[in-house]
């Protein structure tokens, strides 16, 4: 390595077969309680259906699956071992008091269907973290069913198309920014809407004037990220929600970078109609290397008559209870009533936060971002130079004149013990860097990455190869995608098969 | 507060360094009129202690401490102790999705498992990382079997989970696709002939579930003959995966639209859950959510990444299959470590338990009320019919801390006093004969009831 780093040192981790790889017939890590009913003949019962073999499912004993998953776990970086700077993801420390608290037993092992009057306390959980998100979004109305950001737009946008429906004037399109994930416009044609794109200004904010000229009444919506996905906060806000309700059409809000707001201005309070949150970014639970999320979608009371089924409501005797007799609602969006275990989770976050902390939180996520973007301004190119919030968009300009693009820089940054940053997003910023450090890094931590970003900065200017053939350090590197993509190899087959 | 690692000192630092005085300045892009100049209203910040107190409390007003005999779609299984300490690792909980593969391995093998497992059980020749739930899961292969068609309506077996179909009638419906709906007969299956008169040339799909909501096992192999003959493609969702274990996979399916909640995941009062669609192999590109392939790195060693990306919403955006980003990963874990500690012998028995603890329950409550569909197969629920009404019954043994069968009104009015009722290997034996006893009481009062009105009658 050239430049040696402070963040990190090289350890020595264990190889790790597939499991497959290591059963053999015999071995078990199972136990059952002896039957306390009568035996029963399966063949008999189950004729024709009857199963009866399982392939090639591993057998193994209870010391190898330990092993095997935590071999596998150290091959894996986390927030719980540094800084995670991808931008638009927000990845935040995960308390464990949320972890344990969705663990206590009438927690974790509530059935979704047991009755109402033994579920009182999940009921309590529901109203309360509703009642905290629309305090905190400054809206009217939330359902907690969508399972995750996504989920949330469909539900959202599902809204906005029944209250048009209910206008007795469907509309047709969806305008979106040029700069917003690519979920959006996923959801928009999902749910049937034709997507028009909208072009950001030098500033990289709505161009007000094309938002202008694009508004008509056909437009169902504008789905705004906001701030935007370059970490800039749309200070025309109020004149793009005019425009938009000047012709009938809703603002939806795209909440993922919600960290940047959460105590300091709400977004119910700026214009939005529709809004989804999502609780692993904003609220803390775990990301889980994927999943689960959940994305909760607060409206304005308008909408509230098309919110998908079921609703909680509280009833004449003082208990709550599920509605389901909704006319004009959007219908369910999943099973039961969404992922609670991270309701959970939220809750328990809020509750460790109170309104003081959650303010402080948002404070310091911009304070650190803020603070990255002073520390790496003249050493990567700025595209724009708007105030930035919670997230700074660099782009690769100057180290490209050397070959070296975003994806080798992030790859590099594995080698100085960080996750890399977001690369190649978003679509405005050619080769961008886009950096979120969230509140829960220290100073420190942020010393130390500014360190990396400028050490590998020096390296492209000295050894480019060094950082366009990195990550060196790592068990593996620079995998084949293009291999992987052409010829799928997407599950293990026993030898021979 | 506890979570944020600055000091005071650190943050006037940091200001200096960027050049403001007060941290307001940072806030100065958003217009001074919608900037909040108070306190959110919530609950104040609470000390540990407390929130665990605060959950403590809400627990036990959410059923700690009763027996459950419910099902339908989400199931009581034991979760063995190794699940919760592997998925606590920070390494796995705290790791963002695997887009980069050098240092997420760890993430990307176990899928890499998962999806083999998923395969190796459905009888599939691929899986992807996860859906959200098997409802959801369910609606996204219907809107898969129309993309591979080019048909536009759908054919749903009555015998579904009827959440599950009204997922897919939101999923459908605004998406201007017919959605017919076929009755099930007296075996509890799906009626073969309504089906098939529901099937036009139009229909992408017919939709079942095996074991279906009534805990039956479909004729999966009849209607596949039926939707194909009609050239439509058949989805089976699979909400019980323990079944997998002793029931036959449904492999003439096209499409599995699975639920594997009972695979070591909480009931956590109905989610995070783990859908999963397992397919063929010719349509994996028009399959949604992520997949994990192997592959090789520069120097030939074998490692394993994101794949077939561009189905994918972050780089096909409206053009994409699905729009789904976020999925189940850590519940995934979850069920991937189920099915190895169980493995192939393990599961056999453990659905072998499930069903002789069912079959023995409803021998017994056949001597009292009624149990319904006895003519087709089933696994690990029963439907049975009282005389009493099934909410009265409930309430009954709510006394005794047993949480009593599904009430089936609500669903199926024509079924009436009807409940469907779930036994797995935690139920035991005492529980069953408990819950029997308690439902032969209530039949004979209901009997001596009657007796008494005709013995009135006769006295008139």
């Amino acid at each position: 390595m050239k430049h040696e780093t402070r963040k990190a040192t090289r350890h020595v981790n264990q190889n790790e077969d597939l499991i497959f790889e290591k059963s053999s017939p015999g071995k078990a890590a199972w136990k059952l309680p002896p039957l306390d009913v009568p035996e029963v003949d399966s063949a008999k019962l189950l004729g024709a259906s009857e199963r009866k073999d399982l392939g090639n499912m591993p057998e193994v004993s209870e010391i190898e699956i330990i092993r095997h998953f935590t071999r596998m776990s150290t091959w894996n970086y986390a927030i719980d071992l540094g800084m995670y700077p991808l931008g638009s993801c927000t990845m935040k420390y995960n308390p464990r008091v949320n972890e344990a608290v969705a663990r206590v037993e009438g927690i974790a092992n509530g059935h979704p269907y047991q009755p109402e009057k033994i579920s009182q306390g999940a009921l309590q959980i529901l109203k309360t973290l509703s009642e905290c998100l629309i305090e905190i979004t400054g809206m009217d109305a939330i359902t907690l069913q969508p399972a995750a950001g996504a989920h949330g737009e469909m539900t959202g946008l599902l809204m906005v198309r029944a209250y048009h429906h209910s206008q007795g004037r469907p509309r047709k399109k969806v305008l979106i920014p040029d700069s917003a994930h690519g979920t959006n416009p996923a959801t928009a044609a999902m749910v049937d809407y034709a997507v028009e794109n909208l072009k950001s200004d030098s500033r990289g904010m709505v161009d007000i004037s094309a938002l202008e000229s694009q508004m008509s009444e056909d437009v169902a919506a504008l789905m705004l990220t906001n701030p935007n996905t370059l970490g800039v906060f749309e200070q025309e806000i109020h004149k793009i929600a005019d425009i938009l309700h000047a012709k009938g059409g809703l603002l939806y809000m795209d909440g993922a970078n919600m960290n940047a707001l959460v105590g300091k201005v709400r977004p119910g309070d700026f214009g939005v109609d529709v809004m989804h949150l999502n609780l692993h970014k904003t609220f803390s639970t775990p990301h889980g290397g994927g999943g689960p999320g959940s994305g909760p979608v607060a409206i304005k009371k308008k909408l509230e008559p098309f919110l998908p089924t079921p609703v909680l409501v509280s009833k004449s005797d003082g208990t709550l209870g599920f509605e389901y007799n909704r006319p004009q609602s959007v219908g369910r969006v999943r099973a039961f009533y969404g992922n609670f275990g991270m309701f959970v989770r939220a809750l328990a976050y809020i509750q460790a936060n109170g309104p003081d902390g959650l303010r402080q939180t948002t404070e310091d996520a911009v304070l650190n971002a803020n603070y990255i973007r002073k520390g790496l301004e003249g050493t990567y190119d700025l595209p724009y130079s708007t105030p930035t919030m919670h997230e700074v968009v660099f782009s690769d300009k100057v180290q490209a004149k050397k070959g070296v693009r975003t994806m080798d820089i992030a790859k590099r940054l594995i080698d100085y013990g960080f996750h890399p940053y977001t690369t190649a997003f978003p679509l405005i910023v050619p080769g961008a860097l886009m950096i979120e450090p969230t509140e829960s890094e220290s100073k420190e931590e942020m010393d130390f990455f500014i360190e990396a970003m400028k050490s590998i900065a020096e390296e492209v200017e000295e050894d480019p190869q060094i950082v366009i053939g990195a990550p060196h350090s790592t068990r593996v590197s620079r995998l084949d995608e293009t291999a992987a993509a052409r010829k799928p190899v997407l599950r293990w087959k026993a030898p021979g098969r | 507060m506890r979570y944020l690692p600055k000091s005071p000192a650190d943050r006037e630092a940091m200001l200096k360094t960027i050049g403001l005085r007060t941290v307001d300045e940072l806030f100065a892009p958003i217009p001074a009129e919608y900037r909040l100049s108070r306190d959110l209203k919530i609950p104040r910040q609470m000390a540990e202690s407390e929130i665990v107190d605060y959950f403590r409390q809400r627990s036990r007003e959410n059923g700690e401490g009763y027996t459950s005999f419910l099902g339908a779609g989400a199931y009581s299984h034991y979760r063995p102790v190794i699940i919760d300490s592997l998925i606590s690792r920070g390494e796995f909980l705290t790791a963002y999705t695997p887009y980069q593969a050098e240092i997420s391995q760890g993430t990307l093998q176990s899928i890499f498992e998962f999806q083999t497992m998923i395969c190796e059980l459905t009888g599939m020749e691929v899986a992807n990382a996860s859906m959200y739930d098997g409802s959801t899961a369910a609606a996204e292969a219907v809107m898969m079997a129309v993309r591979l068609t080019g048909r536009r309506s759908v054919v749903v077996a009555r015998s579904l989970h009827p959440e599950y179909r009204e997922v897919l009638a939101t999923y459908a419906t605004h998406q201007g696709m017919p959605l017919s709906v076929a009755g099930f007969g007296a075996d509890g299956r799906a009626d073969l002939a309504e089906l098939e008169r529901a099937i036009s040339p139009e229909t992408a799909c017919v939709l079942i579930q095996s074991p279906n909501f009534f805990g039956t096992i479909e004729d999966v192999t009849a209607i596949a003959e039926i939707a194909h003959k009609n050239g439509a493609m058949l989805v089976v969702s699979i909400a019980e995966a323990v079944s997998l274990g002793i029931v036959q996979p449904p492999r003439e399916a096209d499409v599995i639209a699975m639920e594997a909640q009972s695979f070591g995941v909480p009931l956590g009062f109905g989610g995070p859950h783990c859908g999963v669609i397992a397919t063929r192999e010719k349509y994996v590109r028009q399959m949604p959510g992520r997949l994990v392939g192997q592959t090789v790195d520069k120097q030939g060693r074998r490692g394993f990444v994101l794949t077939l990306a561009t189905r994918e919403q972050h780089i096909r955006r409206e053009k994409a299959t699905s729009n789904i980003c976020t999925n189940q990963a850590l519940v995934a874990l979850m069920v991937n470590i189920f099915m190895t500690v169980y493995g192939k012998v393990g599961l056999k028995e453990l659905a072998k338990q499930n069903l002789a603890k069912t079959t023995y329950a409803a021998g017994q409550f056949a001597k009292h009320g009624k149990v319904l569909f006895a003519g087709a197969p089933r696994f690990n629920e029963f439907v049975l019919e009282t005389s009493e009404d099934p909410y009265a019954i409930n309430d009954r043994l709510l006394g005794h801390k047993l949480v009593g069968g599904f009430p089936l009104k609500k669903f199926y009015p024509e079924l009436g006093n009807a409940a469907l009722w779930c036994c797995t290997e935690l139920t035991t034996r005492s529980a069953i004969d408990t819950a029997v006893g308690l439902v032969a009481e209530s039949e004979r009062s209901v009997q001596s009831s009657t007796e008494e009105t005709d013995v009135e009658e006769l006295a008139r």
